[in-house]
């Protein structure tokens, strides 16, 4: 495994699914993916074989994208939350099921400048790609992750030296992973922040970074149909005023290139 | 399997739709090896305008019940950075053939450009008539003519002046993509025949909206940031089979047919109604490779008849 992006197939691949653990709120879902490699940040557009579609409101029709949340070798994991048709399908996967997937896409984590130490900031189901980022990583590479409460804050097992915030105070911290991180920076403002988790927590660790000038990197999420470029649908304004394709400039994106992550909460999930 | 269409050799019938498949983007995703074994027979490239386009504010796509509505807003490098930028990167995209052997074969570029007056589309086919990467040019009328306020491609009688006029800016295959949102989609595939067109092609989106999840009693608006968008996938499947096989009737031109073709069988219905080829959009963002895969299929029908 490398940090540089491991690139497709174009043929959809099926994937057998090898086990559904429940983790709290969430499903570790493991699909069986021998050889395949995923460098961290990257992910897949995934969608089961049979009963894909013909849901609630007839959806899913178009494949989901899961940040890889980690690659053995053998198997890729992902953590999903039951946020529409599409995740709720996915949610249900029973072992020996097989699912359709294009993967590994877009480009994920950079190393961290040298010098800085990686600080990994997370919440909620996008905690996914620090996951293969920490196990990347090695060492003690300290995680911040925020929850809405103590059932989603499950998925923390996933981690190590993990400080925790949730927003009901069942765990750790009662509040935002954001404040987690101010407190972080105010002891140690030497770092490199790794960030993933819904639109308006990401928005909240830019602007701390941008304040404290610490350089960050963002994994986004947005709207998508197609995960590798051709769809034009998954766009993000950028600072410079050109719109970014998550897909393929990001998803991972520099903090630095973002006046504002916005919030695509109630897209289809 | 090989198909002559308008004076051109493809290696099978199946061909992208305008604006469905970025081949630099999927040569990034999945390596060079893509393009040398291109999923089609012919790559169509994004709409091409005069002047740069950023594009639609997000979101810009909304999943339907079997298809998806979309709203991108065109984006694009403008005419000179596609001349200068993308079109020599896309010169000696290769593809397969489907029949045994299956050798490589060179995979036509068609250009497609919009313009909102004949002056602006006139400027377009001049440019792309100078080109030799081109192969043929396509004609985006889904757009407003900014001198009458309607849309071009919806009134025959403007679209065959519109064609008309710009006839003898080009020597290569002229293609006139109708929009399916006219009151007589076959009237208007005549006027482009009239006009001069060698070939048409349909159906394009058709307009759609979604809105936003409302909560607690907010009142309702537009999911996409362009409003309205295009519905397109397995839900206008019938309604493309109708409107191909309409117009395949009424004019003595080739027909592009597309809409919603996911297998080789879908495909098959198309060539039947009276379409030469088939073009696959939606079906692509599912499956990358869904252009060589619906070739094969449809491939195998044949040889199994």
């Amino acid at each position: 495994m490398s940090w540089a992006p491991a690139t497709a197939s174009p043929e959809r691949r099926l994937l057998e699914v090898t086990a559904n653990e429940r983790l709290g709120a969430y499903r570790l879902v493991k699909v069986l993916d021998p050889g395949g490699d995923c460098a961290p940040g990257q992910f897949a557009m995934l969608a089961a074989e049979h009963g894909w579609g013909g849901g609630e409101d007839e959806r899913p029709f178009l494949a989901r994208a899961l940040s890889v949340a980690r690659h053995t070798g053998a198997e890729a994991h992902f953590l999903l939350e039951d946020v529409g048709p599409g995740t709720r399908r996915l949610c249900e996967l029973q072992t020996g099921e097989r699912v359709l997937a294009v993967s590994p896409l877009g480009r994920g984590f950079g190393e961290p400048q040298p010098g800085r130490r990686a600080l990994l900031v997370g919440g909620g189901v996008g905690i996914a790609p620090l996951v293969i980022l920490q196990d990347r990583l090695g060492g003690s590479t300290r995680a911040l992750l925020g929850f809405r409460d103590g059932e989603r804050a499950r998925a923390a097992e996933l981690m190590l030296d993990v400080h925790l915030a949730t927003d009901d105070g069942s765990v750790g911290h009662r509040g935002t992973v954001t404040e987690l991180l101010e407190h972080e920076l105010d002891e140690d403002p030497v770092a490199e922040v790794y960030a993933c988790g819904p639109g308006p927590m990401l928005e909240g660790v830019r602007a701390l970074c941008s304040r404290r000038e610490v350089p960050a990197q963002l994994a986004l999420e947005a709207p998508m149909a197609c995960g590798f470029g051709a769809c034009f649908g998954c766009v993000v304004p950028a600072r410079d005023g050109r719109y970014l394709r998550v897909c393929v400039d990001g998803p991972v994106i520099g903090a630095h290139e973002l006046d504002h992550v916005g919030d695509h909460a109630g897209a289809p999930a | 399997m090989s198909v002559a269409f308008c004076g051109l050799e493809l290696a099978h019938p199946i061909i992208n739709g305008s604006g469905t498949f970025d081949a630099f983007a999927a040569r990034e995703a999945f390596g060079a090896g893509l393009l040398d074994d291109f999923p089609f027979a012919a790559y169509v490239s994004k709409t091409i305008t005069l002047a740069p386009r950023a594009g639609n504010p997000p979101p810009r796509v909304w999943e339907v019940p079997a298809g998806m509505i979309n709203s991108i807003g065109l984006p694009n490098k403008g005419l000179a950075g596609y001349l200068e930028d993308e079109l020599p990167r896309l010169a000696g995209i290769t593809t397969r053939g489907h029949d045994p052997g299956g050798e490589l074969r060179d995979v036509p570029l068609v250009t497609n450009v919009m313009g909102s007056t004949a002056t602006e589309l006139r400027e377009l086919v001049e440019a792309c008539e100078r080109r030799v990467e081109i192969a043929a040019v396509e004609l985006n009328v889904s757009c407003p003519n900014v001198e009458t306020g309607l849309d071009i491609g919806a009134d025959p009688d403007q679209l065959r002046a519109v064609v008309g006029e710009l006839r003898d800016a080009t020597a290569k295959p002229l293609i006139v993509k109708l929009t399916p949102n006219a009151a007589d989609v076959p009237a208007c595939a005549l006027a482009a025949e009239q006009g001069g067109a060698d070939a048409v092609s349909l159906i394009n989106t058709l307009r759609a909206m979604a809105l936003a999840p409302s909560s607690n009693g907010t009142a309702a608006r537009p999911w996409l940031g362009g409003t309205t968008g295009g519905l397109s996938g397995p839900a206008v499947r019938a309604v493309a089979l109708a409107q191909v096989a309409a117009v395949a009737e009424r004019v003595g031109i080739p027909v592009i047919g597309m809409g919603g073709v996911q297998t080789g069988a879908h495909a098959r219905e198309l060539l039947e109604v009276g379409a030469s080829l088939v073009a696959v959009g939606t079906e692509s963002f599912r499956d990358p490779a869904a252009g060589r895969r619906i070739a094969r299929e449809l491939q195998a029908q044949r040889t199994a008849v």
